[in-house]
């Protein structure tokens, strides 16, 4: 844990330091305590909103990642994958191209609508049969849900150039062109998440044991999954509406923690929040650096890291023990 | 998807004959199923009754028998035009494209053994999307009449094949076509194309972009003769390949025992069909863009319809023509805009797919 700290620190610096302008990272930190003239103008306008950005979001999609899935004991639950951010998306967009709406302020709460929709919706249908949830069926549950509101969206957004031009930018997932004071509107609903996250990450391990043996030992599972929902719904809801779909960090984190801090959800939870922080801010870092002189949005960076996770995953025969 | 039982051909069976007419001489015989036959019957004039609907319906509305006759013989001036220059080249794009799709899907559910493994979600419409659009940002296309815009479907038709190439590689190292963990691999490419193509589409300009998301949504605005032409060609040489190989598409509907057993050389076979399938939806994609669905959905359809236990090449392709063919004209006439294809099929299909994805979890197949 101390170590992720450390490396929340260095990513940070980095996100500051590096970009079209590098900065040495000694300055950086200078710079932090004081003057604003020069370098440190640009870094104080354009690199810490930017960066603090990459934290929240990135923060809320790993400990949303890891309570997914911990609530539905299924390791593909990564709210990309399982349609939940194509949800909130959709609904941003209709939000945008339907009713009008400007500023991330007024489509948050779609975003939220959109996500619990979407997300309840592959969970039913992914969970209908032997066995439940299990990772193939949510995953290709969500995958369907996906297609089906991606097609909508462009629909949605072929009526009108103004509002494709806006969706455009905030769809490919990026950290940049945000409001200013957008992620003060967003942190609340991130620190809420957060925090009832480590509350509830104690019922979470029961809820790990199965539901049977959880009720036995005196948790409410489904209170606790109920409650887990929540939470990853506001955290993706609010990742999602800040920086676009952005999907496969929460697949990757948590079980990269996973063989690090091993499977208590007390200890995985946080650890994943970091984690998620430091994977966005250093994706970040890598799509700013890879294009020169353009930049490639931290959107299309994750999933270039993502995918091949996954496919390693299933090539290693790693989810093959809890399919059913 | 249910288990796969070949109703038993064979006059040596005496239930099967019932409802199999066969034929035999020497070693040449013949089986019909009147049933199959009267579905296909019923599906070509289901698509040529959607065929003349499309014709007569639009702005300027024809009557039914004006449409018949000017189809085979010189008409009324304007109803010519309407009819040969405006849609009639847009109403056979969509049969040929649906004709296509249909088949080539059959062929994906068939070999992977997975009514879900199709197009749409392994990626194989997402890699030709991004090709596209790859196509729309270098070439600076943004009306259908630029000069470059033939790049658009020829960058579409590379990036599906290269897409199939890449997840079959992936797929086929150890032996894993059939199951979910292809789909699996297929989603995950899938996730990764869709981000470069929204990469893409940010860097673009406006008109390119509208131009890129219209496409992507799968249309048949303003196709014109040489579309046909180029479906026809496609379809000429990739039909008669795929019906040369049914028996071994049967036989690897059954699983690799028997299949072998029956003497099916099953990689072999596999990647061929897969090949073929590819290109039957890599060319219709590159015409019309990604229509949604239809190739998931035809073949089951087609497979409800004729009532055989594995599922129908022929018919599947005589289904998603008349599937687009239909899907279009509502698309066109329905609403005071016009929609792009793609938009109508997903709304029809997505449900469709969402139940299908209930049903064969409820019938302990899911994965």
């Amino acid at each position: 844990m101390g170590l992720l700290l450390v490396l929340v620190f260095i990513a940070l610096v980095a996100s500051l330091a590096i970009g079209t302008r590098n900065v040495a990272p000694t300055e950086v930190l200078a710079m932090l305590g004081g003057d604003r003239e020069g370098d440190a103008g640009m870094i104080w306008d354009l690199r810490v909103p930017r960066t603090l950005l990459g934290l929240v979001v990135g923060m809320a999609l790993g400990v949303a990642g890891a309570v997914a899935q911990n609530i539905t004991r299924n390791p593909l639950a990564d709210p990309g994958l399982i349609g939940i951010s194509a949800g909130a998306a959709f609904a941003v967009a209709a939000s945008v191209g339907l009713l009008g709406l400007e500023g991330t302020q007024s489509y948050v709460w779609f975003a939220f609508v959109g996500a619990a929709i979407a997300g309840a919706l592959a969970y039913f249908v992914g969970g209908t049969g032997v066995g439940g949830a299990t990772p193939a069926k949510l995953a290709l549950a969500g995958a369907a849900i996906s297609v089906l509101l991606e097609a909508g969206t462009s629909a949605l957004v072929l009526t009108d150039p103004d509002s494709l031009d806006r969706y455009r930018s905030w769809a490919v997932g990026a950290l940049t062109g945000r409001e200013d004071d957008l992620i003060w509107q967003l942190s609340p609903f991130v620190v809420v998440g957060v925090v009832l996250a480590l509350v509830i990450a104690g019922r979470l391990n029961a809820l790990a044991l199965g539901d049977d043996l959880a009720t036995t030992l005196g948790a409410k599972a489904g209170t606790t999954r109920l409650l887990g929902a929540g939470v990853v719904v506001l955290l993706t809801g609010a990742a999602v509406a800040a920086a676009g779909p952005i999907v496969f960090v929460g697949l990757v984190v948590p079980h990269v923690m996973r063989a690090f801090v091993g499977p208590d959800a007390r200890w995985l939870v946080p650890a994943s929040g970091l984690a998620g922080a430091v994977l966005l801010l250093v994706a970040d870092v890598i799509g700013r650096v890879i294009a020169r002189p353009t930049e490639v949005e931290v959107g299309v960076v994750t999933a270039f890291l993502g995918a091949p996770f996954l496919i390693y995953l299933v090539k290693s025969g790693k989810l093959r023990e809890q399919d059913s | 998807m249910k288990t796969l039982r070949q109703p038993s051909a064979g006059p040596s069976r005496p239930r099967a004959a019932r409802r199999t007419l066969t034929w035999e001489r020497g070693p040449v015989g013949v089986a019909v199923r009147p049933r199959a036959v009267a579905v296909v019957i019923v599906l070509s004039a289901v698509v040529f009754a959607g065929l003349v609907a499309s014709l007569m319906i639009g702005d300027y509305e024809l009557p039914w028998n004006d449409v018949v006759t000017g189809l085979f013989q010189a008409g009324p001036a304007d109803a010519e035009l309407v009819i040969h220059e405006l849609r009639l080249p847009r109403a056979l794009v969509a049969l040929l494209v649906g004709l296509a799709l249909g088949m080539g899907g059959a062929v994906f559910q068939a070999v992977t053994r997975n009514p879900l493994a199709g197009p749409d979600l392994i990626g194989i419409s997402a890699g030709a999307g991004a090709g596209a659009v790859l196509a729309i940002m270098l070439g600076g296309v943004t009306t259908g009449q630029s000069t470059t815009y033939g790049a658009v479907p020829f960058g579409a038709f590379v990036g599906a094949l290269a897409t199939a190439a890449v997840i079959y590689l992936l797929a086929f190292r150890d032996g894993t076509i059939t199951g979910y963990g292809f789909v699996l691999v297929g989603i995950a490419v899938n996730g990764m194309l869709a981000a470069c193509t929204r990469w893409m589409l940010a860097r673009i300009d406006i008109d390119q972009a509208t131009r890129a998301t219209s496409w992507l949504t799968g249309s048949l605005n303003g196709r014109e003769y040489t579309h046909v032409r180029w479906l026809c060609y496609a379809l000429v040489i990739l039909v008669p390949l795929l019906l040369a190989m049914a028996r071994p598409y049967q036989m690897l509907q059954f699983d690799d025992e028997t299949a072998s057993g029956l003497g099916v050389p099953i990689a072999r076979a596999r990647i061929a069909l897969l090949t073929l399938g590819t290109c039957l939806v890599a060319v219709a994609t590159a015409c019309a863009g990604p229509v949604v669905f239809v190739a998931l959905a035809a073949p089951q359809i087609a497979r409800r319809l004729t009532g055989t236990a594995g599922l129908p090449l022929l018919t599947s392709g005589f289904v998603g023509a008349a599937l687009v063919v239909v899907a279009d004209l509502i698309a066109r006439t329905a609403f005071t805009i016009e929609l792009p294809v793609g938009v109508v099929t997903g709304a029809i299909g997505a449900p469709y797919l969402l139940w299908l994805l209930a049903r064969t979890n409820r019938a302990g197949k899911g994965g």
